[in-house]
């Protein structure tokens, strides 16, 4: 089988630390270390999983951004993926998610034959959960999102477990389908020693606009229906607060005044 | 045309969830503002009578999908219905839950129809929009008059960003459940119903995926709904440590949460997460315990009317928006907060 992995480099959001922090209170994104989107590492489990069950297949991991955002295809390929595919291009900049689906599809278009295209559900930047159903629709896919664990896969179709507000369900789609894998799969393995030691100094394949056979109109913030009108930095200020401490006259009295205005 | 439209879920019995209402009070609002009329989309199997749960929110066309194929949900066929409703009927605003389903289906929608869709937004408003765009070599301005703010957070909530989409129908916009007021418009109101034949929207071909096996279990808890809450974060230090959370929630009748930490250092369960990518809440009381206040727990929380946080480190986060710190361990100050309630 041949699975195409997803992958993005993003800004370490879920780990905020006070040396982001600028002294008016902001977090200052640039200060934010980058990562490995972490649920498209879930992702990359499942698929090293299936080609442990399938000997033969293959995981072509691909990333689009800046030529940095390589580091994750290393990443993945230390882990398990067999090859990778990075698109960067200045004319991709800007790009909000359907551009960005746009130019994810025509990079798979691209890379050819594939039987399972997986990423992360959502990555942590913009939590929005919308590329993978995107790339999905620009490439007539079924898709299974929220996956927890791919159950079988015979090579003509998959299925998964998938987590639904409220609980679970187990969805059965023909090949070849796209699956977004949730943060609550299976942890994706740590590197493996020898794969590092192969790869070390690994290149990889580097397509910009012209490889792609993109519509200019359909890529980066011209491609994009959505605009930003205003970004507002959240700023953590004090407002009145009374400090107290654990003694017994400070707790009686706290819940006693809450009692009295029917707060409790 | 030019309407404004709610994708409504429904669930087992038929029943529709609140995010759905939750939407129309917002859409009706926005449809007011617009002077256009709210309509909705219902998809799904037996569904005779559906409109009686909606009209009562102010809806003025109810559109009705009924197969027995179209429930449980899955996204081709769903998303076969409203793409082609959408070509057929042309509105500018199409707003979903920002649930399972929402998430699954909005994506799919807006790539096929080309338009903008903002996740999880916080706010929906109404104004006007400039925007600069290069002619030549020159910028000019072009003005678009009400369009659709989508203000979200971004960024793990460290930034709110207003998104608009003035060139491209409908604006989307996916919301997370509690997040909007449900709150009824005309108990008497009085909409249309049209029923649509599934097979003139939906191709047989759409019907690929199946679900071969569902589990779906009532909610344990109303977080979302209570009035107080007692969460409690990494200070908590242990599951155990969640046991005086609970004898203390259970004194107050509140409901318990946590943040992200206490969730994935596996003391609590899931779905009691408090945050941007849990439940958001909005109680009179809001006992923060052991809970340092990353931005992201912040962003599910900070609405709520009182904040007391008990932390012994006087310099969390939290403490910066909280009424009252208490400044001690759980261990000490839950006992003596159960014991004078008690009183």
């Amino acid at each position: 089988m041949k699975i195409i992995v997803l992958a993005k480099q993003v800004p370490d959001t879920h780990n905020v630390g006070p040396e982001a922090m600028t002294p008016e209170g902001t977090v200052n994104r640039s200060a934010l270390p980058t990562v490995f989107n972490p649920e498209d590492l879930n992702a990359l489990e499942q698929a090293i999983r299936l080609k442990e069950q399938h000997p033969g297949s293959t995981i072509t991991m691909l990333t689009m951004g800046l030529p940095k955002a390589v580091e994750v295809l290393k990443e993945g390929v230390f882990r398990g993926a067999d090859d990778g595919v990075l698109l960067t291009d200045r004319a991709l900049g800007g790009a909000d998610t359907l551009a960005t689906s746009y130019s994810l599809a025509q990079a798979i278009r691209k890379i050819g034959e594939y039987d399972i295209i997986m990423c992360g559900r959502q990555a942590i930047d913009g939590d929005t959960a919308q590329v993978g159903p995107q790339v999905a629709e620009k490439l007539g896919l079924p898709q299974i999102t929220y996956t927890e664990e791919i159950l079988s896969c015979d090579g003509q179709t998959i299925v998964c477990r998938r987590h639904i507000d409220g609980g679970v369900e187990t969805v059965e789609a023909p090949l070849p389908a796209l699956i977004t894998v949730n943060g609550s799969a299976a942890p994706c393995r740590t590197r493996n020693v020898k794969r590092v030691m192969a790869n070390k100094h690994r290149e990889f394949t580097t397509w910009g606009v012209a490889d792609i056979d993109a519509d200019a109109s359909q890529i980066g913030k011209t491609g994009s229906p959505t605009n930003v009108k205003a970004v507002k930095s959240i700023i953590f200020k004090a407002k009145e607060t009374r400090t107290l401490t654990a003694s017994d006259a400070d707790i009686s009295a706290l819940i006693k005044e809450l009692k009295e205005n029917n707060t409790i | 045309m030019n309407n404004v439209f709610v994708y409504i879920e429904i669930s087992e019995h038929n029943k529709v969830a609140d995010v759905s209402l939750e939407l129309l009070t917002k859409g009706r609002q926005l449809a007011t503002q617009l002077g256009v009329q709210l309509e909705c989309i219902c998809i799904g199997s037996g569904l005779d009578g559906i409109e009686n749960q909606l009209m009562p929110y102010g809806v003025d066309c109810v559109h009705v999908f009924d197969d027995p194929r179209l429930f449980p949900y899955t996204t081709l066929p769903h998303a076969s219905a409203v793409i082609n409703l959408f070509k057929e009927t042309q509105p500018q605003i199409c707003l979903m839950g920002a649930t399972v389903i929402g998430r699954d289906l909005g994506p799919r929608v807006s790539s096929a129809l080309h338009s903008g869709l903002t996740a999880d937004c916080t706010q929906l408003e109404i104004d006007d929009f400039d925007m600069k765009v290069k002619q030549g070599d020159e910028f000019i301005t072009r003005h678009y008059d009400n369009q659709l703010m989508q203000i979200r957070p971004a960024f793990g909530g460290s930034i709110v960003a207003t998104i608009v989409n003035p060139e491209h129908r409908p604006q989307m916009a996916t919301v997370r459940d509690g997040v909007m007021k449900k709150e009824i418009f005309d108990a008497g109101y009085k909409g249309r119903v049209v029923r649509h034949n599934a097979e003139d929207y939906i191709d047989s071909t759409a019907f690929v995926v199946r679900v071969l096996d569902r589990h779906v279990e009532a909610a344990r808890h109303n977080l979302k709904g209570a009035n107080i809450v007692v969460a409690g974060g990494y200070g908590v230090g242990s599951k155990e440590g969640f046991d005086l959370l609970f004898q203390l929630a259970h004194e107050l009748h509140a409901e318990v949460g946590a943040s992200r930490a206490a969730v994935d250092a596996g003391w609590i369960d899931h779905d009691r997460q408090i945050g941007q990518t849990g439940v958001t809440v909005r109680p009179k009381v809001y006992i923060a315990c052991g809970i340092s206040g990353a931005i992201q727990h912040i962003a599910g929380m900070k609405d709520a009317g009182i904040i007391i946080s008990i932390n012994n480190d006087p310099d969390a986060p939290i403490n910066q928006i909280a009424d009252y710190n208490i400044c001690g361990t759980i261990e000490e100050v839950l006992p003596k907060m159960i014991k004078y309630y008690k009183q």
